[in-house]
């Protein structure tokens, strides 16, 4: 659990054909051990928008389709420039999120790698393409900038929307930072187009917090690029009519009340939920584990995920001065969810506190659903529709549970 | 993919399904002057179905499978409804993703079949009922033409939704008594002809499925004019025999009956100028393939 790999080849090597050789912008097509391994990176100052851009233009996405909604507006727009400089072969803007999720499952039926964003309100509006697009087994990447939910209208940055993304039968990797964002985006079509795995994966950020604010970030040189999506590998044929046909059933099941009916979406949705779980092979050498711990052998521990942990490493060093020790857990992946991992992290730990930037506390939820003891569990603090999080607020939160006097000056 | 794609593993020909293996010894792929005429000849034009018996879909999906001008290159994309029923007997590949998002997958899969195929047309056809076509996805259905999207879009109008058992739909005729409409529809049967003209198709048809020659012309007309231009669209009239209370033997009467003069569905063409220059260049070329080969005849003879 969560030790670092030492394996010189973190996930199975490429073996796709194009290894080596060159596409038209003049990248050479990099397994994505020797990008993130052995490339030397160099830093670079810049937006969580602008990191998209970077990560989409060594990824060799072959369709991206946009649609404008606050905060991944900017990076939409980042891509079509891209395209315009030939990085991508096809973009367009859609008409609404629910087409344009269409158009990307219609692209990854075609065969080509996808890349789309979405925030908020639109994630909702697409919402019933997600389980599709899993049970279809199309590996799209979708970039969720996370922001509040109407109504009230809100544009400001909000996880409550992650929630309704739990049982679309998606990946979700929850990015802290940008650098976090930029590996996770690229590492993301590696392992969700994996054979064994083959479905479509969420990689979130907090909208704003991390899209807008500019950040260090180490990158691989750009001329460089991951080997091109292969179609072939699917489990399931592409829509290309370049494999036979087939005549897939005698009747269509889904008109047939009986038990085989029954059985085949039930065993299908359950093939889903495998694929989910088979990710965490891939995932573990690739993203170092699925959680990040320090010092979990101390009796209050902050378990979290995105920027509610960086709020969280600040009020540790807070609550330290006062000398109240907190360790941390950091989780990347939401699902496959770490179950395992989290029991193993928190097995000493007397509180656990789960800050989240949103009203559901649907992590609190989570994590309460598979430790032991889980009155350990403290849901909060909450802050939602836009509200930052100061780690003051944490700090007074584990106090007060502490019973240690808080001073109201506020 | 081509004919020679479709081959047979010998060692595991005894236990691949009949269906392949007519696929593979008659299939009317590449065949020349395929057609409807050809019904009948294999399984892989729909020999049996799963709609209701009559029901004047089966006739339209017969009649659309045999037009095809390249059925070994061509992906269809569905709906949500009776046309469901039919896709698991199509011999072409064929997705089924939701209800109404129809145009918005063929929009995305045309254009990457367009990008990893250059020089192999492979063509996309979206085959769905009224409902999906201009009530749940009229959004998506015009954003497509408005794209100039380059694929065709058919749609069986049967005038309400048949599968979830009658109710009014935006094609229905007005003042019609459905489920849903309990006092009769309030009104007009939506124009989409004059909608996809307006919308930008650049070869559109509405007529019935009686007339076999006709429905073959128009489908690959559609599908000629998608390759080279743009949008097109057809609008069948598919009647839901069960749901206006006709006998399974009826629907053919029923179509005849709506195509006569005065009748909805009278046939109606829209092509635009360029789509016209286009099948005029098509016409000449298979009159002159035509001649020549008739020469070839008489010389031989």
């Amino acid at each position: 659990m969560n030790k670092p790999v030492e394996s010189p080849n973190r996930v199975i090597k490429s073996q796709h054909v194009k290894l080596g050789t060159k596409n038209k912008m003049d990248q050479t097509y990099t397994d994505i051990n020797t990008m993130f391994y052995d490339a030397e990176r160099t830093p670079s100052f810049m937006t969580g928008s602008e990191v998209i851009r970077q990560a989409i233009k060594v990824a060799s996405v072959g369709t991206s389709v946009a649609y404008p909604i606050t905060p991944q507006s900017e990076a939409a727009a980042l891509i079509g420039e891209l395209y315009s400089e030939g990085y991508l072969d096809e973009y367009f803007r859609g008409e609404s999120e629910f087409a344009v999720m269409g158009q990307c499952a219609g692209a990854a039926f075609g065969g080509h790698r996808v890349f789309t964003t979405t925030a908020g309100p639109g994630t909702l509006r697409a919402m019933e393409n997600f389980p599709m697009w899993a049970g279809s087994r199309l590996p799209i990447q979708v970039c969720v900038t996370m922001r509040g939910v109407n109504s009230p209208l809100s544009i400001q940055p909000d996880t409550l929307e992650a929630s309704y993304l739990l049982e679309t039968g998606m990946l979700m990797w929850h990015a802290e930072t940008a650098q976090d964002l930029y590996d996770f985006i690229l590492k993301g079509f590696i392992v969700a187009e994996q054979p064994d795995v083959h479905i479509p994966i969420a990689t979130m950020c907090d909208g704003f917090f991390v899209t807008h604010t500019k950040d260090t970030v180490m990158l691989p040189p750009e001329d460089l690029c991951l080997t091109p999506y292969d179609p072939y590998k699917s489990p399931v044929p592409c829509m290309d009519m370049e494999c036979p046909p087939i005549r897939m059933m005698r009747d269509p099941f889904i008109m047939k009340s009986n038990y085989i009916s029954y059985s085949t979406h039930a065993s299908w949705q359950q093939e889903v939920r495998a694929a989910v779980e088979r990710s965490r092979k891939h995932t573990i050498p690739l993203l170092d584990g699925l959680i990040d711990v320090e010092n979990i052998d101390r009796e209050i521990l902050l378990v979290s995920s995105g920027t509610a942990v960086s709020q969280g490493r600040e009020a540790i060093r807070l609550l330290e001065e006062e000398g109240i020790k907190v360790g941390l857990v950091k989780i990347k992946t939401i699902r496959p969810f770490p179950h395992e991992e989290i029991r193993e992290a928190t097995k000493r730990a007397k509180h656990i506190f789960v800050p989240e930037f949103n009203m559901a506390g649907w992590l609190a939820r989570e994590i309460k659903a598979v430790v032991p003891d889980n009155e350990r569990v403290i849901a909060g603090p909450h802050v939602a529709g836009g509200m930052t999080m100061p780690s003051e607020v944490i700090v007074e939160e584990i106090k007060k549970y502490l019973g240690i006097k808080v001073a109201s000056n506020r | 993919m081509n004919k020679d794609k479709i081959t047979l593993c010998e060692d595991l020909a005894d236990i691949m399904p009949p269906e392949y293996h007519e696929l593979v010894e008659t299939a009317t792929y590449g065949k020349e002057g395929r057609g409807w005429k050809d019904i009948g000849s294999s399984k892989e034009l729909i020999e049996q179905h799963s709609l209701c018996a009559g029901c004047p879909e089966s006739i339209a999906f017969r009649y659309i499978l045999a037009s095809l001008p390249a059925p070994e290159n061509t992906v269809f994309v569905g709906s949500t409804g009776c046309t469901s029923l039919v896709f698991p007997h199509v011999a072409v590949q064929n997705i089924h993703s939701l209800f109404g998002n129809q145009n918005a997958i063929a929009s995305g899969l045309k254009r990457t079949l367009k990008r990893r195929f250059p020089d192999v047309e492979k063509d996309v056809v979206v085959l769905a009922g009224d409902g999906a076509t201009v009530d749940i996805g009229l959004d998506m259905t015009m954003q497509s033409w408005f794209r100039q999207e380059k694929f065709t879009t058919i749609c069986f109008d049967n005038e309400l939704y048949a599968n979830t058992g009658g109710q009014e739909s935006g094609l229905m005729q007005k003042g019609f008594v459905a489920k849903m409409a309990p006092a009769g529809k309030n009104f007009d049967k939506v124009r989409l002809p004059e909608i996809a003209r307006e919308a930008g198709c650049h070869y559109v048809a509405m007529l019935t499925v009686s007339k076999p020659n006709r429905v073959e012309k128009a489908i690959r007309n559609a599908i000629m004019v998608a390759r080279e231009i743009g949008p097109t669209y057809i609008q069948l009239y598919t009647p839901c025999i069960l749901e206006i209370g006709k006998q399974s033997m009826e629907g053919l009467d029923e179509m005849k009956d709506a195509e006569s003069i005065g009748g909805r569905f009278v046939m109606k063409e829209y092509i635009s100028d360029q789509a016209q220059e286009l099948l005029d260049t098509i016409a000449a070329e298979e009159k002159a393939k035509k001649k020549a080969a008739k020469e070839k005849k008489t010389v031989s003879a």
